[in-house]
């Protein structure tokens, strides 16, 4: 077995593990940490395959964005503040370990000259780009669903918005013209009643 | 490095191109409405749907066109389907008018926004000849159904109905790409006439296939709702506004039957041995299933949830007809698979038709307040309004299949495929069941003819909705003696559509 494939299969049984405990993790930013590192070394994997713009755009938007956003919410629900701040410390040896195992994998796929492994059987000739190549396909061939995606996000911002908005708040904003016309019988009522004997 | 790029032909597009620049517009639009009623939204979406259904008659060509690298298709079974979704949108819009008015938290512009974007989903899935289009229209529809489902803020029953359809349609889009991606790579392509092609010409990895296409099915079966991935069609009826359980119940059945034909018809014909067992359990089953369960059900709204389970089973069986095993000669093949497809879409055609009509009613039942949706609200309604008792009559006879409705016609078309397909067993099965599915039909009819109505109030409806709702069943009873129009027209299309 050679460093590649050792390299290989050392991403795929992490990936496997991480992928298992997002859906076993009974703590909800355990599930959130372990899906980050899931990612991460699933980028490792495509990194592999010499598909370095997946590689980045894997970590860039789901790690970096998609994820951060996830494990803000999944806090946020626990509004407890002195929690949150206790959590910080029983969540780190989990966040730490995590944190070297993704810097270890980063070292073995972009690694140092001595670790450097060698290029995978299905490279890509030299001089072309994956994310040159990407970029082509999508604004060519695949121009049609490539716009349609666009429309698929204008939904869900539509939804989002439809759902979530519920009108501006009724501010204590004061018309001062009305106010101006306001004559004593608007704000004070004279009853009439009789006189109470006791 | 574009030397080689050609500009698309935008032509046979012209519809989708269309419909996506109102609806933004519409968007926009809204903002500037201050009618409370949002007149000029509703107007401004039917006249697009008009619009579409125009421009999709003026471009029409008797050859199947592709375009965009071979990932938009536009042949006759495409405009008859699209022509039969801008009627049904539009029916769908003019049906629940009064009901968004009267409930207004979802009378807002974004109502008409999302079922126009629905739309677009639905025509994007009709003329899909990718993997990659079949997705994206499937997304496109089920992300704007979700949102609307889920409109109505204030009612608990409909953010609950939302969220269950939400995440397992989300489960079955995960099913559906997981299994396109194995046939994309045991065949190397996305293109579904690519695929066909590879198919035919060298076997490919028969496995990998199968395993694939278990989840393609498993996928398209969340979709179309037949068992047993059905569990979501009864919450989602019965929780969702009536208005927004119309639409999801009518005009994406179009849709997905167009998907299962371009899918498996016209990609994965040479798997037709493996998808046609499949195909027949889980007809078999949903036919059981779903007239079993529509039986016990108090709520009207998801009796028509089971019955619309065991519809979709029923269409299913015109699909599973069209490949005989042992088909003599080319042209007798190709006219076996002819009739039997024409049946599959003449059964939805005419099911959708029903399915509208039937939830039409419910909403005309229904006012401020008040949803009409227990078979008990239809007790003796042809003593408040005989002329629609007599209509919801005839609509739940075309239900059960009851000559000479539309509904009758449907199923006797199906069956006469599935005998000549050498399946009688299974025809025997599928008008067991009906048989049974009957009785919940009728029951309905007992209700409204022979029981006292619990309440006395005279049915409302505007005029525009009183008229179409009688055309509506009227046109049910009326196509069902002139069954032929609309079997000729999908036997027409058909004809020009398989290759």
């Amino acid at each position: 077995m050679d460093f590649q494939t050792f390299v290989f299969y050392f991403l795929s049984a992490i990936l496997v593990f991480a992928a298992l405990r997002v859906i076993t993790a009974r703590n909800p930013i355990h599930a959130a940490l372990h899906l980050i590192l899931a990612f991460f070394t699933c980028g490792g994997i495509w990194a592999l395959l010499q598909a370095e713009f997946l590689a980045i755009a894997i970590i860039l938007v789901y790690v970096g964005a998609v994820m951060v956003l996830f494990l803000f919410v999944v806090m946020m629900l626990d509004i407890n503040l002195d929690r949150i701040r206790q959590g910080f410390w029983n969540y780190l040896p989990l966040g730490a370990v995590l944190g070297l195992l993704m810097v270890l994998e980063m070292g073995l796929v972009l690694g140092n000259k001595a670790l450097q492994i060698p290029a995978s059987a299905a490279v890509t000739p030299p001089g072309v780009s994956n994310v040159k190549e990407i970029g082509r396909l999508m604004f060519t061939d695949f121009v049609y669903p490539f716009e349609l995606a666009s429309i698929v996000l204008l939904v869900g911002m539509i939804a989002a918005i439809a759902l979530t908005w519920r009108g501006r708040k009724k501010s204590k904003y004061i018309n001062p013209n009305q106010q101006v016309f306001v004559k004593a019988k608007d704000r004070l009522r004279v009853l009439q009643m009789p006189v109470e004997k006791d | 490095m574009f030397d080689q790029f050609v500009v698309p032909d935008l032509l046979p597009a012209a519809p989708e191109i269309f419909l996506v620049v109102m609806a933004s517009a519409i968007l926009l639009i809204d903002l500037f409405v201050k009618d409370s009623r949002r007149t000029a939204t509703f107007a401004l979406s039917v006249l697009t749907l008009l619009g579409c259904a125009v421009i999709q008659t003026m471009t029409w060509t008797p050859d199947i066109t592709y375009t965009f690298s071979n990932m938009f298709v536009d042949d006759q079974m495409a405009d008859l389907l699209k022509l039969f979704l801008y009627l049904t949108v539009i029916m769908v819009l003019f049906y629940s008018r009064a009901y968004v008015i009267d409930r207004g938290e979802m009378n807002k512009g974004e109502y008409y926004v999302l079922a126009l974007f629905a739309t677009l989903g639905m025509m994007v899935m009709i003329s899909a000849n990718s993997f990659v289009t079949v997705y994206i229209g499937i997304e496109l529809l089920s992300l704007s159904l979700y949102a609307m489902v889920a409109l109505n803020r204030a009612s608990l029953s409909a953010s609950e109905a939302a969220m269950k359809y939400f995440i397992l349609g989300a489960l079955a889009s995960g099913l559906l790409l997981y299994g396109m991606s194995m046939i994309y790579g045991g065949t190397g392509s996305l293109e579904l006439t690519a695929i066909d092609e590879v198919l035919r010409n060298d076997g490919a990895n028969g496995k990998l296939l199968v395993f694939g296409l278990v989840f393609l099915i498993a996928g398209l079966a969340f979709k179309l709702g037949v068992v047993p991935f059905h569990m979501w069609i009864p919450d989602v009826y019965h929780g969702a506004p009536t208005s927004v359980t119309l639409l999801i119940g009518s005009a994406p059945k179009l849709a997905a039957f167009a998907v299962v034909m371009r899918l498996l018809v016209n990609g994965l014909l040479p798997l037709a041995v493996e998808w046609q067992n499949m195909l027949i359990i889980m007809a078999v089953l949903s036919m059981a299933i779903g007239n079993l369960a529509a039986i016990a059900q108090s709520n009207i709204k998801r009796m028509l949830a089971y019955s619309a389970i065991s519809h979709m089973g029923f269409m299913l069986l015109g699909i599973v007809s069209g490949v005989v095993g042992d088909a003599s000669g080319q042209f007798d093949a190709a006219h076996h698979a002819l009739a039997a497809y024409g049946s599959a879409m003449f059964y939805v055609i005419a099911y959708v038709l029903m399915s509208l009509g039937t939830f039409g009613m419910i909403l005309l039942m229904a006012r401020s307040g008040f949803e009409a949706d227990t078979l008990d609200d239809f007790k003796g309604l042809n003593q408040r309004s005989p002329w629609f008792a007599a209509v919801m009559m005839m609509l739940m006879f075309s239900m059960a299949g009851i000559p000479f409705f539309i509904g009758f016609f449907a199923k006797l078309s199906v069956l006469m495929a599935v005998i000549d397909a050498g399946h009688t067993w299974l025809a025997i099965v599928a008008v067991l069941f009906s048989l049974i599915g009957a009785f919940y039909y009728l029951r309905v009819v007992k209700l409204m003819y022979f029981d006292a109505p619990e309440d006395a109030t005279p049915i409302g409806g505007s005029a525009d909705m009183r008229l179409l709702l009688s055309v509506n069943g009227v046109a049910v009873a009326a196509l069902g003696l002139f069954p032929q129009v609309i079997m000729a027209l999908c036997a027409f299309s058909l004809l020009n559509s398989l290759n």
